[in-house]
């Protein structure tokens, strides 16, 4: 397996060789940030396109087809739309929080994009408390959201964040609980560990069987409610609310929310990949040598990337099949059925853990 | 209807969302119904009961089976159809109609089907056409019945 180590050792080696330690690490973390910014557009772009496409086919339709082969260039064209539109000010509107909003939504989404394994060794952000900061990072998210409805002074705008904060804050809690489950599993925190610990002994889902398999489920649900996706995108519910928290927005303000749902959808998968699928570890079966072998040879990021992107088919078939649920019946699901849920497999998890029940 | 239990709720509830997700899986793997219209016009295929436009159909003689009795212009609710029929002398001296010009106005047709219906020899249907679209109105108005058809003899 390929460790990515080795680039970003020869890179700080060739960096401080011509300038002092800090400038060397500034240069790095310039060259890293703008890494993750141009990854952050391409993906958003592959998304949209892929949930347009997944989508159509769901409803037996074929999806754009006109903007190039088979309508390759539509999201293209759509950005490039984004970007000429003009940023409209609202009389009576606070300004600076109209204004920040759509960048704290963005920042939070982008400090997490970067929390993903992508290779071994090629983690942005890692240290002993990964899952910790990765929760505490996301929640940056709602405060976004909250300012936008607030600041936007148009009673459609408050309600829909209202609804995305309350439906945002509890089902933060399902994933809190899941996280935890898996984490009574590796023992670590750190994603680094977890993933090197998956490509060690298996991944994750199958290590812990049934309790792992049933966190991984309610982590599809919960994390659709997280991304306000699926059948919980009631904060932007059309033909209540026009679009919720962001009707007031325009233009690339308008596009960072678009961006940041897209994205978050990626990190939800992403992460998913991470906890429950292996992260970049190559499939393992003990016994096919010349298999294992094979599926080695396979760089680390390919395997992270083919992973996410199953996650997010996952996410995409749930979000088109079921209907959208009411504010009361989300609130009940996750209080009602997911948190107890949740509750009953990490004690679970724990007795299997203790009992020396997983693999 | 009596009120499920928290568990037979939850059972119901996973069954029928599990029935939902193998609908959408199988839907994803169907053909695609759309069709890719001004690509594939060659072809393009309308189903068989889509009401293009009306048209009276001709045999290889160029006989065609309208009597000119009129019933299609009397069921009409838009006055779209306008039958001229004259009266002639057969050779035994029988007094009888023939349709003269059979004119249809496309234009103010709303495809209901009323004047098929109405037809008591099936002299008239609608085609899968769609392609109508005209620069003058006067062009809509058309006449079905071929130059020098006669009925077609029982």
């Amino acid at each position: 397996m390929f460790d990515f180590q080795i680039v970003s050792t020869w890179l700080h080696g060739v960096l401080t060789g011509v300038m002092p330690e800090w400038a060397a690490i500034l240069t790095e973390s310039v060259l890293v940030a703008l890494l993750i910014i141009t990854l952050y557009a391409v993906f958003a772009i592959v998304l949209i396109y892929m949930e347009r496409k997944i989508c159509a086919f769901f409803q037996c339709r074929l999806g754009p087809m006109r903007v190039g082969k088979w309508g390759l260039l539509q999201v293209f064209s759509d950005v490039f739309k984004m970007l000429t539109k003009e940023i409209i000010e609202m009389r009576q509107s606070d300004r600076l929080l109209h204004n920040m909003a759509p960048f704290l939504v963005v920042a939070a989404s982008m400090t997490t994009f970067a929390c993903l394994p992508w290779n071994m060794g090629g983690h942005i952000i890692d240290f002993n408390v990964g899952v910790f900061f990765f929760l505490a990072i996301g929640s940056i998210g709602v405060v976004g959201i909250l300012l936008a409805g607030w600041s936007s002074n148009n009673k459609y705008s408050l309600i829909g964040a209202m609804r995305s904060g309350a439906q945002i804050i509890s089902y933060e809690l399902s994933i809190g609980m899941v996280m935890l489950t898996m984490i009574c599993l590796t023992g670590t925190m750190s994603f680094s560990e977890i993933c090197q610990q998956q490509a060690d002994y298996g991944w994750n889902i199958l290590r812990g069987h049934v309790p792992a398999v049933l966190a991984f489920i309610i982590y599809l649900i919960a994390g659709n409610a997280e991304c306000n996706r699926g059948p919980f995108d009631l904060p932007e519910s059309e033909s209540e609310l026009t679009a919720g928290y962001h009707t007031e927005y325009s233009g690339m303000h308008f596009g960072y929310y678009y961006l940041a749902e897209y994205l978050n959808l990626f990190i939800c998968a992403g992460m998913a990949t991470t906890i429950f699928l292996g992260g970049w570890a190559p499939i393992y079966f003990p016994g096919l040598e010349g298999f294992n072998d094979v599926m080695a040879m396979i760089p680390g990021c390919v395997w992270f990337l083919g992973k996410t992107f199953f996650v997010v088919f996952l996410l995409m078939w749930e979000r088109w099949t079921f209907p959208r649920l009411r504010i009361d019946q989300i609130l009940s699901l996750e209080w009602k059925y997911l948190l107890p849920f949740t509750m009953v497999l990490l004690v679970v998890m724990a007795l299997c853990v203790s009992l020396g029940l997983t693999f | 209807m009596e009120e499920k239990s928290y568990f037979e709720g939850l059972a119901c509830g996973i069954k029928s969302l599990c029935t939902g997700l193998k609908t959408t899986m199988r839907e994803f793997f169907t053909p695609k119904i759309t069709e890719q219209y001004p690509e594939n016009r060659k072809e393009l295929q309308m189903f068989e009961r889509f009401r293009g436009s009306l048209t009276m159909p001709h045999n290889e003689k160029n006989e065609h089976k309208c009597v000119g009795c009129g019933l299609c212009q009397m069921a009409c609710p838009n006055g779209t159809i306008n039958v001229t029929s004259e009266f002639y002398e057969t050779e035994d001296g029988k007094k009888k109609k023939r349709l003269v010009k059979y004119e249809y106005n496309l234009g103010s047709c709303m495809f209901c089907q009323l004047c098929t219906q109405a037809c008591p020899h099936g002299a008239i249907e609608f085609d899968q056409s769609f392609e109508n679209a005209v620069f003058d109105r006067a062009k809509l108005i058309k006449t079905l019945n071929r130059e020098g058809s006669k009925v077609q003899e029982k």
